[in-house]
């Protein structure tokens, strides 16, 4: 009777969780790939098979596309470590006390502001007559006003700035965890700051560094907002297909074919990188 | 003997924003020998070591590895070994990796590495151990392999950080040992610190006592426990009784002093002889006392007091009995000789307490 009633209790603990995970994940998904395999005919008329996938691989815009977004992803995310280490290194092991709070609070501060407004500050400062514009003809630098919006490093700066929190913090936290004594017996026993960096900072941080890297991929991936206000019309997008297909076009069958494109892009980035980094998923996001 | 020492310091200070941690300390330590710096936590030990591991450069002083003054150099350049309080083996490495790290940065070729990484496992007794990981061995094996990735490097001078306060009592004890045995073998200058005195006093060669930034006294083990510099190294080496009293009479080395209580004690001046009426403190080892039962028949009569026993501390070879003294109400720890003869000794019995002066130490109090 116990076991009964405590299993009872386990499964009305465990319910909010498989609604979630039911009502708005597998169910939609089942839906989706269900459409995403029913090719119009006619008025009305399905049939079942691969023809929106087949689509996808024969128009060159859209799987060009599809491969811009995960290299310009995988270069956001590059940016973002390359960036992200040293601001985290700095906070986990060169400063302590308040310095690292008030640090790590600067960090966090830009994001208490919506995504949208973020994007159009930086919309504010990069365009033709903006900010930065405006101060380097000040500056005597450029002659007339140039528009740094609307190409790829505008897109590149936003989703690196949107995302870099996401990198930091995992990083910070497993630099924490990092014993200064093992950095001051790499010196001691003769290391130099890259040795010490290559062979114990780095291995030490890795399940950081993947779990940092993981989060920016899939959130520079699966951006709608920024690429669309700083890249502009031509900004190439693959989630801009995926809504000028449902909304534009109202074509949801090519649609959701995108969209679980989409989802095997980024399960295939993230496997691979895990295999190469020889980390696992519970041991880089269990933490 | 090499006429330089391999590790010499000279009037070596570290200030740091308001507190001096070390103040002007001097000594040398000669080739192949075992040195400790014994001194309670905050007395700037740690300070010291890390000066000379090059963790942290000197206020002023000069510091000379083999002759070699180090000011200047970085820990990374110094022939000197640190082993970690903590040991810092890096657990993303196996052990082999772990102790060839130090030879990868010396760029030794791959092939050497393997074979001096498999010649030092083999001299701390752990032969073929490079395929574990850290996490796979025991706190004695740790321990060991922490020497090991130090000696592989053939260091100057070994420094050791209280390696084995981590350790549990039995393994604590056994280390000190293995130690003491792994530095005859390698035939290296060791640098320990601790402030734990049966640590120190059992492997060293030499030990200096460090108090407030400052060496106190530098000497054998015996010489510290039988012969201490001052009062401090009196009271912190080994256990002692300590009284404080005026001085009534100085005859010859031998100071009579009077306890507050009214009890005359007498003991050996260790330095100066102190001016009659001075205050002074004595210092009496527990295991200098001897106890009878019966009234002892002994020549001087001195220091001989009737107490009756306050309780008795059963710890094996190391038994104390607490006695008061009935008049003054002073208490008194001696050590219980497990001979059988005290065995019965109970709360409230009397017994008759009595020392040599000679084994007695007085020391000026100072202001």
């Amino acid at each position: 009777m116990a076991s009964d009633k405590s299993k009872l209790g386990f499964y009305l603990l465990l319910a909010p969780l498989l609604l979630w995970l039911v009502m708005l994940i597998i169910l939609p998904h089942v839906g989706l790939f269900a459409v995403s395999i029913s090719e119009k005919v006619g008025i009305r008329e399905y049939e079942t098979g691969f023809g929106n996938y087949a689509v996808f691989f024969n128009e060159p815009l859209y799987w060009r596309t599809f491969a811009r977004t995960a290299f310009m992803s995988i270069l956001t995310t590059v940016l973002t470590l390359l960036l992200g280490f040293p601001i985290a290194y700095y906070i986990a092991k060169l400063t302590r006390g308040r310095t690292k709070t008030t640090l790590f609070l600067m960090c966090m501060i830009p994001f208490w502001v919506s995504e949208l407004v973020r994007t159009y500050g930086w919309m504010i400062l990069l365009r033709e007559t903006g900010v930065l514009s405006n101060a380097l003809q000040y500056a005597g630098v450029i002659n007339g006003p140039v528009e740094f919006l609307y190409n790829d490093a505008a897109i590149m700066v936003g989703l690196v700035y949107t995302s870099i929190l996401f990198m930091i913090v995992p990083l910070v936290t497993t630099l924490d965890s990092l014993d200064d004594s093992m950095i001051e017996a790499g010196y001691d026993l003769g290391g130099n700051g890259l040795t010490i960096l290559r062979e114990i900072v780095i291995p030490h941080a890795m399940p950081g560094i993947v779990s940092g890297c993981i989060v920016v991929f899939m959130l520079s991936l699966g951006n709608y907002l920024t690429p669309i206000l700083l890249g502009g019309k031509d900004s190439l997008w693959f989630t801009g297909m995926i809504y000028s297909q449902f909304i534009t076009r109202f074509n949801w069958e090519l649609g959701s074919a995108f969209g679980f494109l989409l989802l095997g892009l980024s399960s295939a980035v993230v496997y691979l990188g895990l295999k190469f980094s020889g980390q696992s998923l519970s041991s880089t996001m269990g933490r | 003997m090499t006429a330089t020492a391999d590790l010499e310091c000279k009037m070596l200070t570290k200030d740091f924003k308001n507190f001096r941690a070390v103040d002007h300390v001097s000594f040398d330590v000669p080739q192949g020998s075992f040195f400790s710096i014994l001194g309670p936590s905050g007395c700037g030990k740690t300070t010291l070591l890390r000066m000379i591991a090059g963790f942290q450069f000197p206020t002023s002083g000069d510091l000379l590895i083999k002759g070699k003054s180090m000011i200047g150099v970085g820990p990374n350049k110094r022939p000197v070994s640190m082993v970690f309080q903590h040991l810092a083996l890096f657990p993303m490495m196996n052990i082999g990796e772990n102790v060839g790290f130090g030879l990868r940065q010396r760029g030794v070729p791959k092939s050497e590495i393997a074979a001096r990484v498999a010649r030092v496992l083999a001299r701390v007794g752990l032969p073929g151990i490079e395929e574990r990981r850290v996490d796979q061995l025991s706190g004695g094996q740790k321990q060991r392999v922490a020497i090991a990735r130090c000696m592989v490097l053939e260091p100057d001078v070994l420094l050791l950080d209280e390696p084995l306060g981590a350790l549990d009592l039995k393994l604590r004890e056994h280390m000190k040992i293995e130690l003491k045995a792994l530095q005859a073998e390698f035939n290296t200058t060791f640098v320990y610190i601790t402030h734990d005195q049966s640590e120190a006093l059992v492997m060293s060669d030499n030990i200096a006592v460090m108090n407030k930034g400052r060496f106190d006294q530098i000497g054998t083990a015996k010489e510290l426990y039988f012969e201490p510099a001052n009062a401090f190294v009196a009271g912190f080496v080994g256990d002692a009784n300590r009284y404080e009293g005026k001085v009534t009479a100085v005859n010859g080395s031998v100071v009579s002093v009077v306890t507050d209580g009214g009890i005359s004690l007498h003991a050996r001046a260790a330095s100066e002889r102190p001016e009659v009426g001075t205050l002074t403190q004595i210092f009496v080892r527990p295991e200098a006392i001897q106890l009878s039962l019966t009234k002892p028949d002994v020549a001087d009569g001195l220091n001989t007091s009737e107490r009756i026993v306050d309780s008795v501390l059963f710890n094996g070879a190391n038994s104390l009995a607490i006695l008061r003294n009935v008049t003054s109400g002073e208490t008194m720890n001696v050590a219980l000789p497990q001979t059988g003869a005290f065995l019965g000794l109970q709360k409230g019995d009397t017994v008759f307490a009595h020392w040599n002066p000679d084994q007695a130490r007085s020391f000026p109090v100072e202001p």
